[in-house]
């Protein structure tokens, strides 16, 4: 293409672009004279060029618009709204006759006279009166004085009151002395390129002002030309992927330093390694832009979109200046638009039904724009209605991507999660502005692919906020770098959050449930991945021996990390070795002990492995942990994708060159916890688990599943059992008919699944400990296999004693196992007379009212354990009905969520009538916020029990009752 | 690659005239077979490879030839034959397709031989279809057939499915 036509092309997008800026914030501010001499200057400079170009199809358009914009500038015309439309549409003219001339280097054929023709009919019905418009022209000039030249003002107030008058066309004519002043001053200051422009602009029309305006810009603007140039995009690329290089290069030097004690290449090793890293700096710097860059055609798309809807829309932007990388800007930019284009699209009401409820009847969408420890935050806010869940559910429905059953049981939260999936869109109709079939799913899809995350939350009736945070740079990324199986892996470092190291004599201990390894950490059971299971690295490598054959010989040797040191360097495959060795150093200090076992375990089998580094991963709200042999330092590194043939893989998100010159693959903790099962409901799972675990708010109970006896499935909820246990069979005892085992200096009863269940005398059982205060009881089961989230819907009551009934688990019938009655089992004989006497031979009545049947059986036994006399109801009516019947009790323990009457309007009407007015109510809820705690105690509720706190409902109770009786 | 020219003097004396072009020549299981020299990017031998778990069987693994990142294919197990014994020691030729390289691991890689047209056939139909599905067709030689390797399809993933 033409050199000078391709300058063009570049020059007039790029003005494009600042004048629809510019236009917009013209129609807000309709008399700011600067505004509006830079529009006019834009726009005369694509007409001047064009003309100099010949392209006499965009000289004709821009000329029209210019007029308009004259005629505004001249206070001719009034800059309403609609004026401004039509400017906008001849600007969108051009850019459509632009784009033609980018491909074909000709101007298309065309028909443009209706939008000339109405340009024009403005700029001329616009005209007003000679002396109001001249007036206004002196007015006006003032204001512009300050950096004009005597000469310049003398010619721009001729020109206006010369303009005023008549129509533009003419008017050129007319004034030719008022041209030609300015005309020297203008050749001698502007840069040649913008003379030029000038000089057509003279022969041609026009109002007579521009020349002295352009003029008067130019050498503001050369000065600022002069600080940057132009560079291909291209060239900065490459002068990346150099630097990329050169900064593997120097991570390798400095590798081989680190394994030399002594070296004169010490100083002028420590001295590149600085020029790289500002280098490095400075090459990722002339990649920064700001973000506003992404933004700029935003108010143009909310203006339009405003116009288009009839909503009052205000767009704000703050942090527009905040730089980050132009790959990862350009990643953003659609999503970005995408997301503001939905919140003023779906997300703001319309006037009347904003002032409806109380609102301003402008709406406004926020951006937001801020570092925070390297990454970029990037916040999307309206103030307009929020997220419907109603909508939501029904659509969800509708679209089949979730049962209603499971619905029900989710949290707003977590539905609202749900516009992230493929397939949903919550517009009813499809407007022209949205619903082009690009869903939020393709938003989150685009910003997981850069490594980013997106949040929401969402407050009906109030607005709705996303949250994007990205990484600044996709360049470089610093990542830990560990091995498994004899291969090393890099892990982004931005989803690392801490590193454990677990052994048989540490404080933490890799504990399996059956073949699911999972780790107590800070009190919580974090799942873990075995990356070596994972990636199916078990199959024994013949190629890679001369890699592999010296870092395990070195593994046993580790216990003295200088030994493996020396033994690597030594051996033939050099260059890996020592990496391994010289970080062995590092780790080997404290693996000492378990590093035989690692060894054996990369051989042998997985049994052995008690010992690992778990690398703890965080993704999304989800938390594990990936099992993995050793643990190098962390690098930079330099993502590059990987090749077609592996992009199907999804446990990688690229690979790298290692500073030793070896290739490793990158894992993506996506991946991985997608493959793991865990996230498979993405946001929605992570969520529900995060907050199951943290105070069971939910109904997704977690599940124990365990084998016992038959092949079938057995689970009972987490929450009850108190510790997973392997007792020595040797250890059992055998006491008064009972099997017994001595744990933590008492003896606990041992409690079989089946009645006759043989046990061996050798090996370890694995045994279920169900905690009741001082009291401990083991359950004996075959095999402990996993901990899922599930719902429970027990689908088939049960009549066997000992089973509560059968639910779905993990696609599987599962048997959920009544811990009551082998609690009953273990205590029967000294637990019920302790009761008994407490009481005072007579038992405590309880009323229980739950909806859900896994509960009523979950907990009646319990409370029948712990000594009173529990009678069960489905519901509130039932409840209310046993009070007409004349029924008596002590305390009524109560669900809220339930349907028909739920817990709120049960203790309301419990109070209400006279019978149980003074039979305390405990409520019994998974959803415990102050509100509900308020709510609760106004209608008169004694006290809030979590649904799984088992302890604090006893206590309750029992503080309840004696309460009752002190008061009695 | 340009060790051995006389290959391609050979082959002139053979007395024909018609165009010529230069294969880049490697045996796989005995059989010869020959790539476009303008294709070929570069010839490796062993190399250290890096295994990747969960590729299909045929990757061999990843390669860093300077600075870039080089798909080893195994094209044994591609074409259906047992995978080589010690992948990091074999031979490769490096080709690119589609803006990526992929190293070509083979047992051994031959001379560059200048082959006229007129020596070139198609595939016969009898062909082995292993081979016919990575196969432009057969030169014939003097004493034995060159297969001329279809890298398009060989690496072309998109429309077959990988073994």
């Amino acid at each position: 293409m033409d050199e000078l036509l391709s300058e063009f092309l570049t020059e007039t997008n790029e003005s494009l672009g600042v004048l629809d800026v510019e236009l917009i914030k013209l129609e807000q501010n309709p008399n700011d004279p600067e505004l509006l001499s830079n529009i006019f200057r834009l726009m005369h400079t694509i007409k001047g060029t064009c003309g100099f170009l010949g392209l006499p199809r965009l000289e004709s358009v821009a000329h029209s618009g210019e007029n308009v914009l004259g005629k505004i500038r001249e206070g001719e015309l009034e800059a309403t709204s609609e004026a401004i439309s039509l400017v906008l549409e001849c600007l969108d003219r051009i850019r459509e006759i632009l784009s033609v001339l980018e491909e074909t280097e000709a101007e298309p054929e065309g028909d443009d006279t209706t939008l000339i023709q109405n340009l024009d009919a403005l700029a001329e019905g616009g005209a007003a009166p000679a002396d109001g418009a001249a007036d206004e022209a002196q007015d006006e000039t003032p204001e512009e004085v300050a950096d004009e030249t005597p000469d310049e003002i003398a010619a721009e107030a001729d020109a206006d009151a010369g303009d005023a008058p008549c129509e533009a066309e003419p008017v050129a004519e007319e004034e030719p002395e008022a041209e030609v002043e300015p005309e020297p001053a203008v050749a001698a200051s502007a840069p040649p390129a913008e003379s030029t422009p000038v000089e057509v602009k003279a022969e041609t029309s026009g109002a007579g002002k521009a020349p002295s305006k352009a003029g008067e810009d130019a050498p503001r603007e050369s000065s600022v030309a002069n600080q940057s140039i132009r560079v291909n995009v291209d060239v900065l690329e490459n002068l990346m992927t150099m630097v990329s290089e050169l900064v593997l290069t120097r991570n390798q030097l400095l590798q081989i330093l680190r394994t030399q004690r002594e070296s004169e290449f010490a100083a002028p090793l420590q001295q590149l390694n600085h020029v790289v890293s500002e280098l490095q700096d400075g090459v990722m710097q002339t990649r920064m832009q700001p973000i506003g860059n992404a933004w700029a055609k935003l108010p143009r798309i909310i203006r339009d979109l405003s116009h288009e809807l009839g909503k009052k829309i205000d767009l704000v932007m703050k942090g527009a200046d905040t730089e980050l990388d132009r790959q990862v800007l350009d990643m953003i930019k659609d999503p970005l638009t995408h997301m503001v284009r939905n919140s003023a699209d779906h997300g703001l009401e319309m006037p009347d039904e904003r002032s409806k409820a109380g609102k301003a009847e402008t709406g406004t969408v926020t951006l937001n724009a801020y570092h925070e420890g390297g990454h970029i935050i990037i916040e999307i806010t309206d103030d307009g209605r929020g997220l419907a869940i109603d909508k939501i559910k029904a659509k969800v429905i509708a679209n089949g991507l979730a049962p209603e059953s499971e619905l029900e049981s989710m949290t707003d939260q977590q539905i609202q999660q749900f516009i992230f999936k493929p397939g949903f869109s919550t517009a009813t109709e499809v407007t022209a502005v949205s619903g082009r079939g690009v869903g939020m799913d393709v938003v989150r899809t685009n910003i997981e692919k850069i490594g980013g995350t997106i949040e929401l939350t969402s407050a009906e009736g109030k607005g709705s906020r996303f949250v994007i945070k990205i990484p600044l740079t996709l360049a470089i990324v610093s990542a830990l770098i560990v091995e498994c199986g004899g291969e090393r892996f890099a892990i982004p470092q931005i989803s690392v959050v801490e590193l454990v190291r677990a052994s048989g004599n540490s404080e933490h201990t890799i504990e399996r449930i059956s073949d699911t390894p999972v780790l107590r950490l800070r009190n919580r059971l974090l799942p873990l991945v075995n990356l070596r299971d994972l990636l199916n690295l078990d199959t024994p490598i013949i190629e890679n021996l001369p890699v592999e054959a010296p870092a395990q010989s070195d593994k046993p040797a580790a216990a003295e990390a200088e030994a493996a040191e020396a033994e690597a360097a030594e051996s033939e495959a050099a260059d890996a070795a020592t990496v391994e060795a010289a970080t062995v150093e590092a780790a080997a200090v404290e693996t000492t002990a378990t590093e035989p076992a690692a060894a054996e375990e990369t051989n042998v089998a997985k049994e052995s492995g008690s010992d690992g580094f778990i690398v703890v991963a965080k993704v999304g709200t989800y938390s594990f942990g990936i099992i993995v042999d050793r643990v190098f330092d962390t690098e930079e590194i330099v993502v590059k994708p990987v090749a077609p043939i592996l992009r199907d893989i999804s446990l990688f998100s690229g690979n790298t060159i290692l500073g030793d010159g070896s290739v490793v693959m990158i894992l993506d903790p996506n991946g991985i916890a997608a493959a793991t099962g865990e996230i498979g409901m993405g946001e929605g799972a992570s969520d529900a688990e995060s907050e199951a675990k943290a105070s069971s708010s939910d109904e997704r109970v977690a599940m124990l599943i365990f084998r016992s006896g038959d092949q079938a499935p057995k689970a009972v909820p987490l929450a009850l059992v108190a510790r997973l246990e392997e007792v020595n069979r040797s250890d059992v005892e055998n006491s008064n008919g009972q099997s017994v085992v001595q744990y933590r200096g008492q003896l606990m009863p041992l409690v079989p699944m089946k009645a006759n269940q043989e046990m061996g005398t050798e090996g370890r059982q694995p045994v279920l400990v169900f905690s009741d205060r001082e009291r401990s009881m083991g359950l004996m089961v075959d095999e402990i296999v996993d901990i899922v989230e599930a719902h429970l819907n027990i689908e088939l009551s049960d009549e066997r004693s000992g089973f509560l009934g059968s639910a779905v688990i993990a696609d599987k019938a599962t048997d959920i196992i009544d811990a009551g009655y082998f609690l009953t089992q273990a205590f029967n004989d000294w637990f019920g007379s302790e009761q008994k006497a407490q009481a005072g031979g007579k038992s405590d009545r309880l009323l229980l009212v739950d909806d859900s049947s896994f509960f009523r059986n979950l907990l009646s036994p319990l409370l029948k354990v712990a000594g009173y006399d529990v009678v069960s109801v489905e519901g509130a009516q039932e409840a209310l009905e046993l009070c007409a019947a004349g029924e008596d009790f002590d305390v009524i323990i109560s669900d809220i969520e339930m349907p028909g009457m739920n817990g709120f309007d049960f203790a309301e009407a419990v109070k209400g009538q006279s019978r149980w007015q003074e039979t305390p109510i405990v409520a019994l809820s998974s959803h415990t916020s102050p509100q509900d705690m308020e709510k609760g105690r106004t209608v008169g509720f004694k006290d809030y029990v979590a649904k799984f706190d088992r302890d604090g409902l006893l206590n309750t109770i029992q503080q309840t009752l004696s309460e009752l009786r002190g008061a009695a | 690659m340009t060790e051995n020219v006389t290959g391609l003097e050979h082959q002139r004396l053979d007395g024909t005239y018609g165009e010529t072009e230069d294969f880049v020549t490697f045996i796989i299981d005995g059989q010869l077979f020959g790539i476009p020299v303008l294709k070929v990017q570069d010839v490796l031998s062993a190399h250290r490879i890096t295994r990747i778990p969960m590729a299909p069987p045929e990757i061999a693994g990843s390669l860093n030839l300077r600075g870039r990142i080089v798909t080893a294919l195994d094209v044994r197990c591609r074409v259906g034959l047992p995978p080589l014994g010690d992948r990091n020691e074999s031979m490769s030729i490096v080709v690119e397709h589609e803006g990526e390289l992929y190293s070509l691991l083979v047992d051994t890689v031959g001379e560059v031989l200048a082959l006229s047209e007129a020596n070139f056939e198609r595939n016969p139909p009898t062909l082995d279809p292993r081979f016919a599905a990575y196969s432009l067709g057969i030169y014939r030689l003097d004493e034995q057939l060159l297969v001329v390797l279809d890298v398009q399809s060989l690496l072309d993933y998109s429309n077959s499915q990988a073994a």
